[in-house]
């Protein structure tokens, strides 16, 4: 009876409900099945007249092969890593202690420092472009990792994030560490952090997700191939092989799809309880 | 007996004690919130002004002088026919990007709630678009709008609708961009919405039927809609400030054109200041882009307000 007054549960509508997300599903998952059905295919059927699932010759190895050779595809997804954990360390780094002060301690900037976080979160990041490329242009640090990775290490929606996870932490549980005569920074990472590994976790997610596909910044400030992040290799191929060599191009889009969709579908409910927590606070 | 020990000095000694700490807890304050303070303003807050300032200025990246130029930049772009074709693509994407977006986010999250049949496997079908790198995915989707061979029009081919080669068409190309978008965001709005529906107390429905209200149609009039109005606002408002955010697409699949029709603000601010190094314009055309995503938070605050005397 319960259930039945929240959820319709007549046949006809939830065949209804299945054929319209059985669509919505396969219109959503579409280009997923091209990018690596065409990845499986030599050019000649990749071009034919009509589209297969399957090839009838499979070119899968020398698409692969052609896309990890003809690029550094695996120096991409290398600086792909780098980039993403040196940002997300830096991040977690300054966050952590800020959000720890704003949460939990009483002090006279406390006030102002949050209203620069919440200002900070206004702003886009592609607002910040241009003083910033000066900025890294008169220190000598265009197009090098520093640059990438420079501007991403302050993150205000991390310390926001944090200090609404903090404040629910109960100060008796602070107070008893201080009186074990733990430090405040050892508070920080010794007892704030364990607790609050939900919120890292997801802070961590959207983080990684963010600059693993972040492509404008990137663009701006990277020349060399060896210092290009996936998106940005991804483009690089695109234009060495003039946007005709099908094959090697989506084996390409797939490989450095492949660490986000996997990590995705492997933890599905910190990824979703992620984004979502974003939303609720 | 320890836990007396404790208590009692604890609770006698608490003001003289806190007032022994206060320069303690000050100065860790300012340590541990010290580098992050730092930071926004060098990287965020600072960067913020610079540009302000800097469009109101002449220089050319790279030039060793610098000159105020008042309201010049401002002026050329208002006189300039390619900011307001920009403009006009601009709020034109967002305009088809949002609502769609947001609608079909809100329809999927209904269904996906309204069972329990396979209700993981579409909720990671919509959202796996969120995750994935759009960069690359974009590339899939200049094939599938490939003229002859693309899956789009195959497909509109086969039921008989008249297809054209999408992202060359001045006139659609804008509208192919957005499609995209929207596959991207639907997911979005998605997990936002469920996350809205979520949080409707069960016993609202229960209160509904009692009054009479039977049909799904008329739960969802009298008990969902009115709910799910901050969640609603929200989205809007995030899904809004994303659009105004368009580049990626249009950096790799038209650069902007055909003849402009998929010139958007962020991308001329590109081009204006990476590739031409006009740095003054281009840092006019960011402060016009920021006041645009700003002007949605306003509007997202005001309406908030509004809602809150009886939410």
């Amino acid at each position: 009876m319960r259930t039945r007054s929240i959820a319709a549960t007549g046949l006809g509508f939830q065949l209804f409900r299945h054929a319209l997300l059985g669509l919505g599903a396969f219109l959503m998952l579409a280009p997923f099945v091209i990018m690596i059905s065409v990845s499986l295919k030599p050019s000649g059927e990749i071009f034919a007249p009509e589209f297969t699932l399957l090839p009838k010759q499979w070119h899968a190895w020398q698409n692969y092969t052609d896309a990890f050779t003809k690029q550094p595809l695996a120096r991409y997804i290398l600086n792909g890593f780098i980039v993403t954990g040196s940002i997300f360390a830096c991040q977690l780094l300054t966050a952590l202690p800020c959000a720890y002060a704003l949460a939990k301690l009483r002090w006279r900037g406390r006030e102002t420092m949050f209203m620069l976080v919440l200002l900070g979160l206004l702003i886009p990041p592609q607002v910040t472009a241009i003083p910033l490329y000066i900025l890294l242009w008169q220190l000598g640090l265009l197009n090098t990792y520093a640059a990438i990775i420079l501007p991403s290490t302050i993150s205000v929606f991390g310390i926001f994030l944090m200090r609404q996870f903090f404040l629910t932490v109960p100060d008796d549980l602070i107070n008893a560490a201080r009186l074990d005569g733990l430090g405040e920074f050892a508070i920080v990472w010794r007892i704030m952090m364990p607790t609050a590994m939900p919120a890292v976790i997801a802070f961590g997610v959207l983080s990684l997700v963010w600059n693993w596909n972040e492509f404008f910044w990137p663009l701006i400030v990277v020349q060399s191939e060896h210092l290009a992040t996936p998106p940005l290799g991804v483009v690089f191929f695109a234009n060495a092989e003039a946007g005709t060599n099908y094959g090697p191009l989506m084996a390409a889009a797939t490989a450095i799809t492949a660490p986000l969709v996997i990590a995705f579908l492997a933890a599905q409910r910190w990824f979703i309880d992620g984004v979502t927590m974003t939303a609720v606070k | 007996m320890s836990d007396l020990a404790l208590a009692a000095p604890r609770g006698l000694a608490r003001p003289a004690k806190a007032r022994a700490g206060e320069t303690a807890e000050q100065l860790a304050a300012w340590v541990l919130a010290g580098p992050a303070f730092a930071l926004i303003w060098i990287l965020l807050l600072g960067p913020t002004v610079a540009v302000f300032v800097l469009s109101f200025t002449d220089w050319t990246f790279g030039m060793p002088e610098i000159a105020w130029a008042g309201l010049e930049n401002y002026r050329e772009m208002a006189g300039d026919a390619v900011f307001w074709k920009t403009l006009r693509n601009t709020l034109t994407y967002v305009a088809f990007v949002v609502p769609l977006s947001v609608f079909l986010g809100l329809g999927a999250a209904i269904l996906i709630e309204a069972g329990e049949s396979l209700r993981g496997f579409y909720r990671a079908a919509f959202f796996l678009p969120v995750v994935s790198t759009l960069l690359a995915m974009a590339l899939v989707f200049q094939f599938a709008f490939h003229p002859t061979v693309g899956a789009i029009n195959l497909t509109l081919a086969f039921v008989g609708i008249p297809t054209t080669d999408w992202l060359k068409n001045p006139n659609t190309a804008l509208f192919a961009l957005g499609v995209i978008g929207i596959w991207q965001a639907i997911g979005l709005s998605m997990v936002l919405f469920i996350a809205g529906l979520k949080a409707i107390p069960k016993d609202l429905y229960e209160a509904a039927a009692v009054d009479g209200a039977d049909g799904a149609f008329e739960r969802f009039r009298r008990v969902t809609w009115p709910m799910l109005g901050p969640a609603m606002l929200f989205v809007v408002t995030i899904t809004a400030i994303r659009a105004f955010q368009v580049f990626d697409t249009v950096q790799v699949l038209t650069d902007g054109g055909p003849n402009k029709a998929t010139n958007v603000l962020l991308f001329q601010m590109y081009q204006e200041g990476f590739s031409f190094l006009r740095s003054a314009y281009a840092a006019a055309l960011t402060v016009v882009f920021l006041g645009f995503v700003l002007l949605v938070t306003v509007i997202q605050v005001r309406l908030q307000e509004r809602n809150t005397h009886y939410g």
